[in-house]
């Protein structure tokens, strides 16, 4: 390599089979070794002792008292705690109506990733099952109605991740159309809101939604607390979906827009049968990691008194009963989450793969 | 519609012609919607008034003026409560500016580090960062704020505290670091460090323009921008004894304490958003193809220099977008610094907004600040950005 001819470089693709290449890469030259030996000595390090905690010395079964004494993880208190950190201060007796909405709720969203279902039909299906879901958590038709101070836990966690994009949709594809639009004024409002509510944290818009927006109401009125967290995350949402939506609308080459009009469709007719559809289909990928960014933020709620999953999971650890077992359960939480995330990445690389085929 | 959008006789040039072609056809649709969002902001507006009004509340800034009378826990400015919310706002604005800065200068090196890391050809490294990066962007950062924040309250007392390197203690009233034993001394260091920047950017610019490298060697201009400030801080007399934190009594003293919420909220930080900058400088290494890679060795360049001249500058025009949009997530991600209770701009005005009322102008200031910072950085890496992609077309 140091006399810097051209014979002195190694063959570009290397004939030498899998196993051979990895031991090269892990023990080839010395710096090589040493960096696979210091891997293994933080490895080694790190590993046993959260082995004993989560696994050898843990606690699975019994009261508290038995967990204090333990040196490992309190599954225990998971155990005893799981209903109140799925479904918080939810009615107990009724438990099943979350837990069902929930369930719709993750059925709509793993369907809508197939794409047996990009079709219109779905749109039916989502409205159907939203409507369901929403009737289960108020309580109603039946029984008397669980007001929204009381819906807490992975159900409303579901609830705003999923209405949130979906809710933000329509607005998401107003406000991209009128970012690519040749109407000056509507153009400038579409990159004042975008570029503004992009600018600033998410906190930041739930705060104005918590202590603003009910000063900007008429004298009397009033809009409930979780339904303001939702607006504020429809609103937030939308902007980034916009500049999702404005890339897939870039990526349509200007014949299909040409051909649209030659065949005689009107703006909304061409974008809605040929333009929308097709710049879709592009950003699928770009959205699903919108989607699990949303899910994590929705944890941000906590900054304004909601409970989600994360504050049912940070508040059974205050219970006087079972105080203190915060590393349980923000593991417990976390467990959901990287769940949920990893599922949504690995189908977001399948289908950036799928779309790449076809 | 294209075909309606531009009237004949648009391409003129003039300012008439100018704003004709911004605003385009559709002059009916366009007023209305326009009339309605004014009118859905008078309607919003006169709302608050009234509200204000009802409650008691004069709008305005004059509450500015006012004393805030409350604490705020760690400030880089003379803080009392007596002193005005002007004051205690600029407080927050500035604790979250500091724990930014630091957060995207950590994150940049770590960040860049693991990248590298991950492409190495060492497998059991490159796993070992994927699989932070996967566990990093799977789950909420406040969850991990959340966790590092136990961890840093979870540190034994000042009495027991670890001591991981010489003069570095580590317990839960945050940790202690050697600093300077007076206060100015840190002032003339920045003042020299600064200095020594300038030098050394002139001295680039320099040798630039003269074209030649020899004509200015690099090293000459190494030693002016390093020796130079040096000589000068010396020559100076200040003060330069460092200060190592004891342990006296139940505390430390001595030295500099940096508190436990910004610790946690700057190790929280840098944390995620390293494994964000990870990505993207793999991404941008990768997205060089493999015959520019190809090309250069058959140039016979060593495989540092291949590095350095034809990778790294192809690269960093992939990356450099997409970090100026990593530095404005930290920026913002920062915020969740009420979460755990350190007081940050959101913080405080969410404090200054409980105490007074005037939510409105609170939250205007808030946007306000966020924006303001926000289109800065965006500036400030796009002039950059202009740089590096002018270098490709030439």
């Amino acid at each position: 390599m140091t006399d810097g001819v051209l014979q002195s470089a190694p063959p570009l693709t290397s004939p030498r089979p899998r196993w051979q290449r990895l031991w090269a890469g892990l023990f080839g030259t010395p710096l090589n070794a040493a960096v696979t030996l210091c891997c293994l000595a933080l490895l080694g390090w790190v590993v046993p002792p959260l082995l004993r905690w989560t696994l050898l010395d843990a606690v699975w079964v019994g009261p508290a008292d038995r967990c204090s004494d333990a040196a490992g993880a309190c599954w225990a208190f998971i155990g005893e705690k799981l209903r109140y950190i799925l479904f918080g201060f939810y009615d107990q007796d009724r438990q099943w109506r979350p837990a069902a909405a929930g369930a719709i709720l993750l059925a709509l969203a793993g369907l809508s990733g197939m794409p047996l279902f990009w079709r219109r039909a779905t749109l039916g299906l989502w409205l159907f099952g939203l409507a369901a879901a929403l009737l289960l958590l108020t309580g109603g038709p039946a029984g008397p109605a669980v007001p929204t101070e009381r819906w807490s836990g992975l159900p409303v966690s579901l609830l705003l991740a999923v209405v949130g994009l979906v809710g933000a949709f329509p607005l998401a594809v107003l406000l991209a159309l009128a970012r690519r639009s040749s109407m000056g004024g509507v153009r400038t409002l579409a990159v004042l809101f975008i570029e503004v509510t992009r600018g600033v944290p998410l906190i930041a818009v739930l705060y104005v939604a918590t202590l603003l927006l009910p000063l900007m109401l008429p004298a009397g009125a009033a809009i409930d607390k979780l339904l303001r967290a939702q607006i504020a995350i429809v609103l937030f949402v939308s902007a980034y979906l916009a500049e999702i939506l404005r890339a897939g609308l870039q990526s349509i080459p200007a014949g299909q827009y040409e051909a649209a009009q030659a065949l005689g469709l009107g703006y909304w007719q061409s974008m809605r049968l040929v333009i929308l559809p097709q710049a879709l289909r592009t950003v699928i990928p770009s959205i699903v990691t919108l989607a699990i960014g949303l899910f994590q933020d929705t944890t941000l709620i906590i900054v304004i008194g909601l409970f989600d999953l994360l504050n049912t999971a940070r508040t059974a650890a205050k219970d006087p009963a079972w105080l203190g077992f915060y590393d349980e359960a923000f593991s417990f939480a976390a467990l959901i989450y990287l769940t949920v995330c990893v599922i949504a990445s690995r189908y977001s690389l399948w289908l950036e793969r799928r779309l790449r085929r076809c | 519609m294209p075909s309606s959008a531009v009237p004949p006789g648009a391409l003129r040039s003039g300012p008439v012609a100018a704003v004709t072609l911004w605003w385009g056809g559709r002059s009916g649709l366009q007023a209305a919607i326009l009339a309605l969002v004014l009118l859905g902001g008078f309607l919003l507006g006169s709302n608050t008034l009234a509200n204000m009004e009802r409650f008691g509340i004069t709008p305005g800034f004059a509450f500015l003026g006012r004393p805030a009378g409350f604490e705020i826990g760690e400030a880089l400015l003379d803080y009392r409560p007596q002193d005005s919310y002007a004051l205690a706002l600029l407080v927050g604005l500035l604790n979250t500016v500091k724990v930014a800065l630091a957060g995207c200068l950590i994150a940049t090196v770590l960040g860049v580090l693991l990248g590298v890391a991950r492409l190495s050809g060492n497998a059991l490294l490159s796993g070992l960062v994927q699989g932070y990066v996967e566990l990093v962007r799977s789950t909420p950062l406040l969850l991990q704020l959340f966790f590092w924040s136990a961890t840093f309250q979870a540190l034994p007392s000042p009495r027991q505290a670890l001591n991981p390197l010489p003069g570095v203690f580590l317990c839960n009233r945050g940790i202690q670091l050697p600093a300077f034993a007076d206060g100015r001394a840190g002032g003339w260091l920045l003042a020299a460090i600064a200095l020594a920047l300038a030098l050394a950017l002139a001295g680039t610019v320099l040798r630039r323009r003269l074209g030649r490298r020899d004509a200015l060697s690099g090293l000459s201009v190494a030693a002016a921008a390093c020796g130079l400030p040096a000589a000068l801080l010396l020559a100076s007399g200040a003060p330069l004894q460092v200060e190592v934190p004891e342990l006296a009594g139940f505390n430390f003293s001595g030295g500099t304490t940096v508190s436990p919420e910004f610790s946690a909220l700057l190790v929280g930080l840098v944390v995620n958003a390293a494994a964000m900058i990870a990505e993207i400088v793999r991404s941008g290494i990768q997205a060089v193809p493999a015959g520019q890679w190809e090309a250069a060795r058959a140039l016979g360049l060593p495989r540092h220099r291949i590095m350095r001249l034809v990778v790294l500058p192809q690269a960093m025009r992939v990356i450099v977008p997409l970090l100026t949009s990593s530095y404005l997530n930290l920026t913002k991600n920062s915020s969740l610094a009420v979460a755990i209770g350190f007081p940050d701009l959101v913080s405080v005005i969410n404090t200054s907004a409980n105490q007074t009322g005037q939510v409105l102008e609170t939250m205007a200031i808030m946007m306000g600040a966020y924006l303001t910072v926000n289109l800065a950085v965006s500036a400030a890496m796009n002039l950059y950005n202009r740089r590096l992609a002018a270098r490709g077309a030439r």
